[in-house]
């Protein structure tokens, strides 16, 4: 059983590297367009808080996996052409968006009116008001769900492993077709995924706590 | 470059979808009713335990949480069977999977329900002379659902959506469907679209229906 995981290890840290890579541009490119979406939807006319409240329940209610299939198949037949990675990366992407919108607006909407107002008062203008009382408040909210939600971004990366791209479910299954030894292998995949997610909630948790005391 | 939309096939092979998003439902009703078991026991044990037995189910709840889906499904249908003796076609495989999925978050949703419940509330069933049982069964259990149920149906919807994941070992739920008509017609791009519009409307359909029942049972806030 060690010989197996020993032998698999190389394939496994290439895979790894893929999967790392995954859920990095998915979490920064979904942190940005999220944001900016967030907003859209708070403070944006009501067309555009109409669209955006369309896209994020629509992508919400889609299955992850059905969604990747989605764009790597539909997409071409749209015109837009990328390859298994790049169409693995929107589609979680996409989704992961979707869920930063949700905490942007949680997080703006947990912050008391009287507070804007009094920024108003004051004689804040807009932007003022974003940037020096609205949002370093809603930080505190924002960051604990976002860094537990780097989890799923993980945990979804592995659905790239349907499209070809070689991420580390692939290469656990690639060795398993060369061995024929699944259990160990499993095991161990299911073992790099836990460490790696349980930091991170982990890390949400002790933030979360951090942060609360800040409330007060 | 064009591409023209025929959906002549799908509706031709509509009954794989639909019979497909009938198993999707199942899977995922059957899930919840066994996670719901194995998260009720665990929390009730996990509120009045000990040091150990409330570390062994954190560590259950934290293996399964922190693990893709779609791995779990591969080790507990292809990889169990290698080590121990047993045998269990596809579905049954993946019912087990989504089950203790299921029950590690639900453990979580029904253990915060139960710690959120007024001390004043326990109390007042101690002072009305009800056993531990009792409290358990009249005070404690019934205020916990009404907490959970948001919670509850959100792990349900989650659920249902999970269920695609069944495809990967040929249980031939929606996601296989659409996946059978593309390998059968090369209509992929409509398979898709009906097969997530389907996902869609049953989703949304589910939390409306959800949310009226939540309504139904609301705890009272200011009570």
């Amino acid at each position: 059983m060690l010989d197996a995981m020993i032998y698999a290890l190389p394939f496994l840290m290439e895979g790894l590297w893929i999967t790392v890579l995954v859920s990095l541009l998915t979490v920064s490119i979904s942190l940005v367009a999220g944001l900016v979406l967030g907003c859209a939807l708070i403070y944006g006319p009501l067309p555009l808080r109409l669209f955006t409240r369309l896209f994020s329940d629509t992508i919400r209610g889609i299955p992850i996996l059905v969604l990747i299939f989605f764009v790597y198949y539909g997409f071409p037949a749209i015109g837009v052409d990328f390859d298994s990675f790049w169409a693995a990366v929107t589609a979680l992407t996409l989704f992961k968006t979707a869920q930063v919108i949700e905490y942007v607006r949680g997080a703006v909407e947990s912050i008391p009116r009287g507070q804007s107002e009094a920024g108003m008062a004051i004689g804040l203008t807009f932007s003022e008001r974003l940037t020096s009382v609205i949002f370093p408040q809603a930080l505190r909210r924002f960051l604990p769900p976002w860094i537990n939600g780097v989890t799923d971004a993980v945990k979804g990366s592995a659905l790239v492993s349907l499209l070809g791209v070689t991420d580390l479910m692939h290469a656990i299954n690639q060795v398993i077709g060369r061995t024929y030894e699944a259990m160990p292998l499993y095991v161990l995949g299911a073992f790099i995924y836990f460490v790696i997610n349980f930091s991170l909630s982990t890390l949400s948790r002790r933030l979360e706590r951090r942060l609360s005391h800040v409330q007060a | 470059m064009g591409y023209s939309l025929n959906f002549s096939v799908v509706w031709r092979n509509f009954d794989k979808l639909w019979g497909g998003l009938a198993l999707s439902l199942e899977l995922a009703v059957i899930s919840l009713a066994i996670g719901i078991a194995i998260g009720l026991v665990l929390a009730v044990i996990y509120v009045s335990g000990g040091r150990f037995t409330r570390m062994a189910i954190a560590v259950y709840v934290e293996a399964f949480r922190n693990t893709p889906l779609i791995l779990l499904v591969y080790l507990v249908f292809y990889g169990l069977p290698q080590i121990v003796d047993i045998r269990y076609d596809a579905t049954t495989s993946f019912v087990a999977t989504l089950s203790i999925y299921a029950g590690a978050y639900l453990v979580e949703v029904f253990r915060s329900g139960l710690e959120a419940i007024p001390q004043g509330q326990i109390d007042a069933g101690r002072a009305i002379g009800l056993t531990p049982l009792q409290r358990l069964a009249y005070v404690r259990l019934p205020a916990m659902v009404r907490i959970s149920l948001p919670a509850l149906s959100n792990t349900f919807i989650s659920l249902f959506k999970d269920t695609s994941i069944a495809s990967v070992i040929a249980v031939p739920e929606l996601t296989w469907g659409a996946q059978w008509i593309n390998l059968n017609t090369f209509r992929i791009v409509e398979a898709y679209l009906v097969a997530t519009a389907m996902y869609l409307v049953t989703g949304y359909v589910m939390l409306f229906g959800l949310r009226l029942v939540e309504r139904r049972f609301q705890v009272a806030r200011n009570a």
